[in-house]
């Protein structure tokens, strides 16, 4: 249809509104209370229009269009509205631009000054409730207040926290935290969002506050740096120093985080600004760290290499690259270990989180990541979510499940030891005995198969392994599965039917199901479970591992693995191995053709087989479990070479010490955690004194006789495309918009949103025969508590970053362990009491959280934090088959502590 | 014990508990909104008012945000977050009894009961509240205690209608 704006014609859609239509032809309809991403209100009445016909003047963005209307954007009528409507909200609160921190930002200023207003033609009494200062990141000034609703839609709709609502009413309305808590004592978790929604200065970032006006600041797009959802962001630079963050909103329905961020997007980069950053590289003399030139690090470092090769051969070296650089850089450490060196034994710290994923899904299926995408959430019937805290580790694609479930009826099973935010919304969950999962799992199934849930006309004709797979499950019976995992009978069978028969399922699991001597085991549970009720290749469905890095997905990718070359190219095929070695210009009986050492087993390794290790944007001095036990192995190294932006525990170590520049301050691609590879364009000038990751790896191989070494991101992404088949048809070029899903075989292919769609990657989906496992450490009479490790919202890994920005330390200053009220009265400790937690590898010292957050029998402590390291404590028995260690449980006991 | 007046206690929660649960409500969020004003209803009933620890309860009860809890008890007057007396005057603060000396009431109020407004007196007899017009401006001012209109009230009334109570 068409509609007439100020006598042009233009095309409209039913059901579009006349702002909409405005909007797309760019004409100007200015407004307070509608935003695109929180939609119709209808409240300020800024966007007035006249239309033919229809009496009094109507709000743009809620009248619908029809056809042939006539509207009037500029007649005196509405010109005079505009006025009223911004002259009473001028007078109504306490707006002085002058001090304001939206000043230049501010929607009702731009009105206000296109209008003409220079002052306030009316005198109200104004409100006066002086700011609100009490969060960390925020500062509400609600005498700024237009009570334009966009806050609490977008809170309550968008990123789903469900903090701010209107209170009282008439002349009284205000927004409220909670039920009218300090923002800072609300549940508001500071992911920032409402204040980017704001169209004027009554939501602001404290942390931006006198640093620069809106037009003072160049906006650049990066990556997020922290979780594998990928947000796409914005920072406001200015001097080359980073300012603030905003989620990018153009386009934002095509991008990963649909405009929204969590609170370490939103305040987690000032670590790029610290004067800790390390800008000067340093070699071991008698016994201490010393700056020293690049020319004598690099040379220190190459010849050491040189030296360890030469003496004990390429085996001796080993590599960890880094799921925080970008694809070029670990495809560049790739090249490194196998090209350089001459050794698989390159690793990443994807071992310790995701390689009973990639082991798992990889056997089963032909593809260890996840099968579908992040936007299907709201596609699903079911979602089962198990072993994920989703809302924390993954905040935004938690907000999306949230939204899924409250928003869309997506029904959501829980099964977690921890009552997570997910669990809070459930409509089943359910705790197992940490550890059980490969029971469960297998009960469900065997009821599901039992009831006639499954689909056996898909597994009869998808899948391989009936047979001896269904013999499997006669073990698992609902008897013994209550036994084993604490899961009622009852409960599994609700489990069951509702997964099995509730329509099309989708299965989102993390940590909690890799991280155990059986993760292996309980990833192909979990595939299992998706193939006998034929939810793979389906929209909606999948098996989804949650990725935690963001370029975890990337780093596999890229082979930094001891099996595979880039595109999981195993290497112990010797096609493969001639067609790099080709390509690199290598004599390929030069290179290593078995199977190299996991970051685990190197470490276990170290000073017998290995002997050097080249450890890149990594910290196993945090990150590795039983870290008593790792000091011991790497001070057994005869060089140890780290490569990183600050002097990580690790780099503490180290024998040279090389400074990298950051995310921000590099170009490159990221693969997020659903196959959506992003690039990220460097947006500030890395410190003096820093070089790029790919440059300093080049730079040591070019001194070990590889002067053609690859040492840009255009050289080293176009060796990728060539030598990956997933990633043949992607250029900066096209992943520039909103990047490309693997596979993307050529260049006019359009990516891949769902796996396995006609037939698995694998051929037939392999159903897998398990037996029940028991972790390698239980709880007994001398450590009777099960211990669980993992994150928390506001920190990530091993603290190196996240500890460095002020809010986040701010919120979340110090190590705590999660304690049942139960166990808490046992001991007599209350919440903010010192505690200390021992098992048979190390004693931490840390602070009480008294929650029903844990079950009784249950802590768990989040491993950020060196002072209190949860890796002192956990159990470095390893996964036979990925090697990834047992974080998610071990025995250990807590007492009071002075 | 009075149970307007005492700190909420674990078994006027677990009858709240019974009360929720007896409405049988399913997961869907609109469902569970809409049950939101007849729960706070009953809530106050039990409690005598809705402090925080009775909002909380409320909103983790019926899975809504706490915001749209106290959003709702704020809006309607009917509804009070602070302890009341057992008798509770209102003063109507709308538009025709503001004109008619509607505070200078207030102001006797307060200095009789030694009160403040929104406060109860110590022994916990009265509390002291404001309305916004109760349509009945043509009475103005007005005062309701309890439910019972008094019209045309003058500053000198005010100990008279509290000794109705005492
Ligand atoms: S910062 Fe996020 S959680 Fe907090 S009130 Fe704003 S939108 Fe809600
Ligand atoms: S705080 Fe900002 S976004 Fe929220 S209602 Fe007020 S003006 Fe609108
Ligand atoms: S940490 Fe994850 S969810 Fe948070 S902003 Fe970064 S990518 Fe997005
Ligand atoms: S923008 Fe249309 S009424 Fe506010
Ligand atoms: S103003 Fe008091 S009753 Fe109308």
């Amino acid at each position: 249809m068409k509609i007439n704006i100020d006598g042009t014609d233009y095309d409209a859609q039913p059901g579009q509104t006349v702002l909409d239509v405005a909007r797309a032809n760019g004409i100007y309809i200015p407004t307070l209370c509608y935003h695109a991403r929180t939609g119709r209100a209808g409240r300020c009445r800024a966007c007035v229009v006249e239309a033919e016909g229809i009496r009094g003047l109507k709000a743009a963005c809620v009248l619908e269009v029809q056809h042939a209307m006539v509207i009037r954007t500029d007649t005196p009528a509405v010109m005079n509205t505009r006025r009223t409507v911004v002259e009473l909200l001028l007078a109504g609160g306490k707006h002085n631009c002058l001090a304001c921190e939206s000043n230049g930002d501010c929607e009702l200023q731009d009105m206000a000054y296109k209008l003409g207003i220079e002052k306030p033609k009316f005198l109200m009494e104004t409100t006066d409730l002086q700011p609100d200062l009490s969060a960390e990141g925020i500062v509400r000034d609600l005498d700024k207040c237009i009570l334009c609703g966009r806050c609490v839609a977008s809170c309550n709709n968008n990123v789903m926290h469900e903090v701010l609502d209107f209170g009282w009413r008439g002349d009284d309305v205000r927004i409220v935290c909670d039920n009218n808590k300090p923002m800072g004592d609300s549940s508001c978790v500071q992911c920032g969002e409402c204040v980017q929604v704001c169209p004027v200065g009554a939501l602001t970032f404290k942390t931006s506050k006198g640093k620069a006006r809106n037009w003072e600041v160049e906006k650049k797009r990066v990556i997020c740096p922290y979780c594998g959802v990928g947000c796409v962001m914005e920072i406001a630079v200015r001097d080359n120093e980073y300012l603030w963050a905003t989620a990018v909103e153009e386009n934002c329905d095509n991008l990963p985080n649909k405009g929204m961020l969590c609170v370490k997007g939103r305040f987690g980069l000032d670590y790029l600004n610290r004067p800790d950053r390390l800008t000067t590289p340093m070699i071991r003399k008698n016994g201490k760290l010393e700056e020293a030139t690049w020319d004598e690090a690099l040379e220190f470092a190459a010849a050491r290499l040189q030296q360890v090769k030469q003496e004990h051969g390429p085996g001796a070296v080993g590599c960890f690259s880094s799921a925080k650089t970008t694809n070029e850089e670990n495809f560049a450490m790739m090249r490194f270990a196998r090209a350089v060196i001459g050794t698989n034994n390159v690793d990443h710290c994807a071992r310790l989180c995701h390689s009973s994923t990639v082991a798992g899904l990889a056997t089963t299926l032909g593809s260890g990541a996840m099968t579908n995408s992040m936007q299907e959430a709201q596609k699903s019937d079911v979602i089962l979510v198990t072993g994920s805290n989703t809302t924390w580790c993954h905040p935004v694609f938690g907000g999306m499940i949230k939204h899924a479930v409250k928003q869309h009826g997506v029904r959501l099973i829980v099964v977690d030891p921890r009552k997570t935010d997910l669990a809070k919304i459930a409509h089943l969950h359910l705790r197992q005995r940490n550890g059980s999962d490969v029971a469960w799992l297998m009960g469900v199934q065997r009821i599901i198969i039992n009831e006639g849930w499954h689909n056996q006309a898909y597994i009869d004709e998808r899948c391989e392994g009936w047979g001896e797979y269904r013999a499997s499950l006669e073990f698992f019976t609902p008897e013994k599965v209550e036994e084993l995992s604490g899961i009622s009978k009852d409960d599994l069978h609700s489990i069951a039917k509702l997964y099995a028969t509730g329509g099309v399922g989708a299965l989102y699991f993390s940590m909690g199901i890799t991280q155990h001597t059986h993760g292996t085991d309980n990833v192909k549970a979990c595939a299992n479970l998706a193939m006998i009720t034929g939810n793979l290749g389906v929209e909606g469905g999948g098996v989804n591992p949650l990725r935690g890095q963001s370029n975890v997905q990337g780093a596999c990718d890229m082979g930094a693995l001891p099996n595979v070359f880039s595109g999981y190219q195993k290497v112990t095929d010797e096609t493969i191995r001639n067609k790099f070695a080709e390509h690199w210009g290598i004599d390929a009986d030069q290179m290593h053709t078995e199977i190299g050492h996991t970051v685990t087993t190197m470490i276990e390794a170290c000073g017998d087989d290995i002997k050097a290790l080249y450890v890149m944007g990594e910290n196993p001095m945090m990150s590795d479990a039983n870290l008593n036990h790792v000091e011991k192995q790497l001070k057994k190294l005869d060089l140890l070479i780290v490569q990183d932006i600050f002097l990580t525990e690790t780099a503490q170590m180290a024998d040279v010490v090389l400074p990298a520049a950051a995310f921000a301050e590099k170009t490159g691609t990221y693969t997020n955690t659903e196959r959506r590879v992003q690039v990220g364009r460097a947006a500030l000038t890395p410190p003096k004194g820093t070089r790029q990751d790919y440059e300093i790896i080049a730079d040591i191989a070019a001194r070990l006789g590889h002067e053609t070494f690859p040492r840009t991101p255009a050289a080293l992404f176009d060796e990728i495309k060539r030598l990956t088949p997933s990633y043949h048809g992607m250029t900066y070029e096209r992943l520039e918009p909103n990047g490309l899903r693997w596979p993307c075989p050529t260049e006019d292919h359009p990516g891949t949103p769902i796996l396995h769609v006609d037939k698995f990657v694998r051929g037939k989906g392999l159903l897998t025969p398990l037996q029940y496992k028991p972790s390698a450490e239980e709880p007994d009479s001398e450590y009777p508590m099960c211990l669980s490790t993992g994150r928390m919202l506001e920190h990530f890994h091993s603290g190196s970053m996240t500890r460095r920005c002020t809010v986040l330390d701010g919120i979340a200053p110090r190590g705590e362990v999660e304690v049942n009220p139960a166990d808490a009265e046992r001991i007599d400790v209350r919440t903010g009491d010192k505690v200390r937690v021992e098992t048979r590898r190390g004693t931490i010292d840390t602070h009480a959280t008294v929650t029903d957050t844990v079950s009784q029998g249950l802590l768990y402590i989040p491993f950020h934090f060196v002072e209190a390291a949860a890796n002192r404590l956990t159990n470095d028995a390893l996964d036979p088959v990925s090697k990834i260690p047992e974080y998610k449980i071990c025995a250990a006991r807590i007492s009071k502590a002075e | 014990m009075n149970p307007q007046t005492a700190e909420p206690e674990t078994a006027q929660f677990a009858r709240l508990a019974e009360f929720i649960d007896g409405l049988g409500l399913g997961h869907e969020p609109d469902e569970r909104q809409a049950a939101l004003i007849e729960v706070l209803h009953e809530a106050q009933e039990i409690f005598g008012y809705l402090p925080e620890d009775v909002q909380e309860f409320v909103a983790e009860k019926l899975r809504l945000p706490l915001g749209r809890v106290f959003g709702v008890i704020s809006f309607y007057h009917y509804f009070t977050a602070e302890p009341r007396g057992k008798h509770q005057i209102n003063c109507c603060l709308g538009t025709a009894c503001f004109v008619r000396g509607a505070e200078k009431i207030i102001e006797q109020f307060e200095d009789t009961l030694g009160i403040k407004m929104g406060e109860v007196t110590p022994d916990k007899n009265f509390s002291l509240g404001t309305l916004r017009c109760v349509g009945a401006c043509s009475l103005a001012p007005v005062v309701i205690v309890d439910g019972k209109t008094y019209g045309r009230v003058t500053p000198e009334q005010a100990a008279e209608i509290i000794a109705e109570y005492n």
